[in-house]
């Protein structure tokens, strides 16, 4: 029978992905609530992403969250009840959401050892911990945070999401992240 | 004229604009002084020190304090949308700005209106916008590192932060992210690709490659690309063709870190200071 060929079946199952609309995204007024609301509900014990919105609602430095749909009603009343105000909730398509990147650039330079995330990097001394650079990026709280973070030192340093307010800042989060991981100070 | 525009990393610094000096390691502009630090100040400086070999007058620029907040960023974009035009530039480097969309458009419409128009060169935020804004062919040259060269090889890419895996993984094959950039009509005319090799690349030929003095704790120093771009943007305002230009400054910030010994923890304030010796060295 015609319904049975292969194609009908393809067909179908291209349909159902099509339909897939298990995740929501929040979006923010800024990159900066993007990071405190993130904050608030990863030490809540919720399961979220940080995910690019859909280029339908992208106006530029965009970072959104993404949730599960089902548990969207609660996260979006824990985030008013904590005063963190979002603009919106939209349905989405997994597939339309990009990703933050998760391949890591690792340079030794002996005394010193520099990791890059996307385009920002973190240099450190291996020896005192002192953050001793920070290079690359081009959103304007990369000269901020340099500014801020530049001879502290790295246990004690505030964390590069305290202080950034986009993208940029936020890869070089990961950035941190990373070299204490190696260092073994996560 | 030579425009420069960019951030400072000063939320309450107002939007700014004029002539500017060097004096020692501070940027002076109306009766604003401002530290060489990374960004479009160690930009604005590293240009000022190359214009200053040939005795050129100093660029005009245009700064603003913004720490990521983009408030500073939103005046910078509606300033240059409606005052680029009385300017008559023959040069604009952009440089630090928070990438946004709209913003970019007003300064583009602002730019289409200029009869002749003038070489535009992005670097940081602003090449960020304008690959999202679909401009990029509008400008003459770009001057990513290798990150963001994979950035804007990646047609779906906002931002650097979301460029996909598998490019990222390729990131040392230079050809095909090229070759992926200008099918996608991502880049600019000319592209400066800054990395332990300088790649010079028009229409998506590779036309030179430097690497020479190779030095490797610069690509840890915050500032270095910011120089490149500040060299290369002075010399082109000077007369030398785009690809003279990204030569000459590709070797002669080389030399000039080369010269300062540096380690990966010294600071872009010790390398601009060795800018005019290297293009003595190297030019004359």
């Amino acid at each position: 029978m015609k319904f049975f060929k292969k194609g009908f079946f393809k067909k179908l199952r291209i349909n159902r992905k099509f339909r897939d609309y298990s995740k929501g995204i929040i979006i923010f007024e800024n990159t900066s609530l993007v990071i405190k609301a993130e904050k608030a509900l990863k030490s809540a014990g919720y399961q979220i992403k940080m995910v690019a919105p859909p280029p339908i609602v992208r106006k530029g430095c965009d970072l959104a969250i993404e949730v599960p749909i089902i548990k969207a009603l609660s996260i979006l009343e824990f985030l008013k009840m904590n005063k963190i105000n979002y603009l919106d909730f939209i349905p989405c398509n997994k597939e339309d959401l990009l990703k933050p990147v998760d391949i890591f650039q690792i340079k030794d330079f002996g005394k010193y050892l520099m990791v890059r995330a996307a385009n920002m990097k973190l240099t450190v001394d291996k020896e005192s911990l002192t953050i001793v650079n920070i290079s690359g990026g081009g959103c304007p709280d990369v000269p901020y945070l340099a500014s801020k973070l530049i001879g502290l030192n790295l246990t004690t340093a505030p964390q590069p999401k305290e202080l950034a307010n986009t993208l940029c800042g936020y890869a070089l989060q990961l950035a941190y992240e990373k070299i204490k991981e190696i260092l073994c100070l996560s | 004229m030579f425009i420069i525009a960019g951030i400072i990393p000063d939320e309450n610094s107002p939007l700014i604009y004029g002539q500017v000096k060097l004096l020692e390691n501070f940027l002076n502009i109306q009766n604003y002084s401002i530290p060489i630090e990374r960004g479009t100040s160690a930009l604005i400086a590293a240009a000022i020190k190359t214009l200053e070999v040939f005795q050129k007058e100093y660029p005009f620029i245009y700064l603003v304090g913004d720490i990521g907040k983009g408030e500073g960023s939103k005046k910078l974009y509606e300033s240059l949308g409606e005052n680029i035009k009385i300017h008559k530039p023959k040069v604009i480097t952009f440089h630090y700005i928070l990438p946004d969309v709209d913003g970019c458009l007003k300064v583009i419409l602002g730019l289409e209106k200029l009869n002749p128009k003038p070489i535009l060169i992005a670097d940081a935020g602003f090449m960020y916008v304008v690959k999202m804004a679909g401009y990029s062919t509008f400008f003459d040259l770009f001057t990513p590192d290798l990150g963001e060269l994979a950035f804007l090889a990646d047609e779906k890419a906002p931002h650097p932060f979301y460029t996909r895996g598998f490019l990222l993984e390729n990131e040392n094959n230079i050809e095909d992210l090229v070759e992926r950039a200008y099918k996608y009509e991502n880049a600019s005319k000319y592209l400066l690709i800054k990395g332990k090799r300088d790649y010079i690349v028009c229409q998506g030929n590779i036309l030179k490659i430097i690497d020479n003095p190779l030095v490797e704790e610069l690509e840890a120093i915050g500032g270095t690309g910011d120089t490149l771009t500040g060299i290369v943007s002075s010399l082109i305002y000077i007369g030398f063709s785009l690809e003279e230009a990204c030569e000459i400054g590709a070797k002669v910030n080389r030399l000039a870190g080369a010269l300062a010994n540096p380690t990966p923890a010294t600071q872009i304030g010790e390398i601009v200071n060795y800018i005019p010796k290297a293009l003595k060295n190297l030019l004359f």
